[in-house]
């Protein structure tokens, strides 16, 4: 059974020149189990992305001090492929286009990194394939080049299909639900409860909305402003939050 | 890709404009050209002391001629070696520079690749140039002659050793529709300097691929020349320098005809110390050439420290009823966004860099008509960062 465990995380980001600015400061202390789902709710701007970038590895955000460990392994010394292999996956709020390569080659070369081998072309064409299927992905997707020319929504579907593909340990999903129409909601919350009902997936869902929340049951809900978590409850948090917004939490901030 | 970076420049509208450059002189004699210097706009990117002397009369003669041949010829299609006397030599070109002229005045017989009208070419004729030596220079003529209304794959295959220099004219007839696919692959330690002039009939196209891989000096000059309204070129080029390369690309796409397009698309990528790459590209619309549509675009992909891109487009319109005119030109290095998602998901940084340098090459690779030929230029490609360890 998979763990990550966040210790006190400070993260700056380099802006203009070499200045760089604070973004969490500490205060962020999390755990997430296999078979567990979190949900981080929180204001625009309140660093949500910055801790999952930072947790992926991206090079844009630096990390003062604090912890992250994987089943006890030092996430922060491992580089972003290291750490992809080590079992985490991001989900993207903005999945990134990469011109010229394919879908299908893409998400190959991921499966033989993420499995330490090629995976098997007859079984995993059908992988593919049935993936695609469950997700309402068009085949003719698997030939167009990643992300290019995607809608919103479908790139959200393409990072749900490599979570499906890629099985991994920890799965940050940051607004995947953003931009998504009522079925595709729909579609995109089935392939997260069907990673999550596998028990080997510990679930961090970034989002805005409780709508998602309708489909993807949270265990735990963590509300995310300034910087830190500043609650913790169940999901009866996230109804409230939805009522009463994030005031009384922004006005206690200042 | 970022636009600029510190050791690759961009630099639209500098140089001399497309018109003063189709003005140039023209001439079959050596003489009537003086020697290129760094301060002539034309040669200020080109390392001319690496031109084993092609450009001042100071080559040596000796050097075994490369030599021309085609494995498999399609009925239909003829190949003859000519003498200097042959009346197609000289209907497309005229030299305009002074390698240009020696080349001409140098050659002893010329070869002629010439396909009848109106027939389909299902086969791509392959021409082997070679067997040439580093010992001296070398000098050659090519003439392509499409008929009106045909169809065919033309590959000019450069390898194994060179010092050469030499003009290709190739002529498209009406309605004929050519892929020319010209590689540069010669082994290290050759110069090759090239001038290619394109002539187009009426409602002629032609893909003009030019492929630079090989040479420790490679300079190709393409010219693009309409006859009849309705001429259409993609001029596509793709090239990789490594460390000590020096590749360079210009083309003169000259618009003196109505109703006619151009799409010009070169995309390189540079590794190692002092790789050099230059792509000076000059479109001229002349006032006669109203409902000229063209767009030209050069984008370099610099894969470490120490490799030079110099990238240059030159517009310039003279009447004001064109359906489309463009440029573009970016030069940068890898996209960290890219390398990161890539990344993200257990893909190692080399195998990300490879992923996306095959991305970078793979629709222009995808346009050459031969199997063989996309592997060759793809392992080419991939055996390179593999070397680089990038
Ligand atoms: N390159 C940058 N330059 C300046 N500020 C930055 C930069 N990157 C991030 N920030 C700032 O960091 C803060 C946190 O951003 P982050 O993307 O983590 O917020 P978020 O909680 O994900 O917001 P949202 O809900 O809008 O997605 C924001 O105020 C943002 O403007
Ligand atoms: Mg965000």
């Amino acid at each position: 059974m998979s763990t990550l465990e966040i210790r006190d995380l400070h993260v700056s980001v380099a802006i203009a020149d070499g200045e760089e600015k604070q973004i969490l400061r500490g205060g962020v202390d999390l755990t997430v189990k296999a078979g567990e789902t979190h949900a981080i709710m929180g204001p625009n701007g309140s660093g949500k992305s910055t801790l999952a970038y930072s947790i992926a590895g991206h090079p844009k955000y630096r990390i003062t001090s604090g912890s992250v460990t994987l089943d006890g392994e030092d996430l922060l010394s491992m580089t972003v492929d290291e750490r992809a292999r080590a079992g985490m996956f991001l989900a993207m709020q903005y999945p990134v286009e990469v011109p010229g390569v394919s879908v299908s080659n893409f998400l190959r070369t991921a499966a033989t990194a993420v499995r330490g081998e090629a995976p098997k072309l007859r079984t995993w064409i059908k992988e593919v394939k049935e993936a695609m299927e469950r997700l309402e992905v068009d085949s003719a997707f698997a030939e167009r080049n990643v992300n290019e020319g995607f809608s919103g929504g479908e790139k959200k579907r393409h990072e749900i299909l490599q979570l499906e593909l890629l099985k991994p340990k920890i799965a940050i999903l940051d607004e995947t639900d953003s931009g998504l129409d009522i079925d595709a909601l729909r579609v995109v919350s089935d392939g997260v409860n069907r990673v999550s009902e596998t028990g080997e997936v510990g679930v961090l869902l970034i989002t805005h909305y409780t709508r998602i929340l309708r489909y993807v049951k949270p265990d735990f809900v963590h509300v995310f402003v300034g910087g830190k978590i500043v609650e913790e409850g169940g999901s009866e948090l996230a109804d409230r939050l939805e009522s009463e917004g994030y005031v009384r939490y922004t006005k206690a901030a200042v | 890709m970022t636009t600029t970076t510190a050791d690759a420049r961009s630099q639209p509208g500098a140089g001399a404009p497309p018109a003063t450059r189709s003005a140039a002189l023209t001439s079959y004699d050596v003489a009537d050209f003086s020697v290129p210097t760094m301060r002539d706009e034309d040669w200020r990117f080109t390392p001319l002391s690496r031109l084993a002397g092609l450009h001042d009369g100071s080559f040596v003669a000796s050097g075994t001629p490369v030599k021309r041949s085609v494995a498999e010829l399609p009925s239909g299609v003829r190949i003859e070696n000519v003498g200097r006397d042959d009346k197609r030599i000289g209907t497309a070109l005229v030299p305009f520079d002074r390698i240009s002229a020696q080349a001409y005045t140098s050659f002893t017989e010329a070869f002629v690749l010439s396909v009848d009208k109106d027939i389909q070419v299902e086969t791509p004729v392959v021409v082997d140039v070679g067997g040439g030596d580093l010992d001296g220079a070398s000098f050659a003529h090519t003439v392509v002659d499409i008929g009106a209304g045909s169809e065919v794959t033309v590959v000019l295959d450069h390898t194994g050793p060179a010092v050469l220099a030499d003009n290709v004219e190739v002529l498209v007839g009406d309605n004929a529709k050519l892929i020319l696919v010209s590689v540069q692959d010669f082994d290290s330690g050759s110069v090759h300097l090239q001038h290619q002039r394109l002539k187009l009939g009426r409602d002629a196209r032609i893909t003009h691929i030019s492929v630079s891989l090989g040479g420790d000096v490679v300079r190709q000059f393409t010219t693009v020349d309409y006859t009849g309204r309705g001429g259409d070129a993609q001029a596509l080029g793709i090239y990789f320098a490594d460390g000590g390369q020096h590749l360079e690309h210009r083309q003169l796409v000259d618009h003196s005809v109505p109703d006619c397009r151009s799409n010009v698309v070169y995309r390189g990528a540079l590794q190692g110390k002092d790789a050099h790459t230059v792509w000076i590209g000059d479109v001229l619309i002349r006032p006669e050439a109203t409902g000229t549509d063209t767009y030209e675009i050069n984008r370099n992909l610099v894969l470490t420290e120490g490799a030079r891109a110099d990238s240059v487009p030159n517009l310039e319109i003279q009447t004001g009823e064109v359906v489309g005119a463009g440029h573009a030109s970016a030069t940068g290095r890898f996209d960290d966004e890219q390398l990161f998602y890539l990344m993200s998901r257990g893909i190692t940084a080399e195998n990300a860099r490879r992923l996306v340098v095959r991305g970078f090459f793979a629709e222009l690779i995808g346009r050459i008509p031969v199997e063989e030929l996309r592997d060759r230029i793809t392992a080419t490609v991939e055996a390179r960062l593999a070397e680089a360890g990038a």
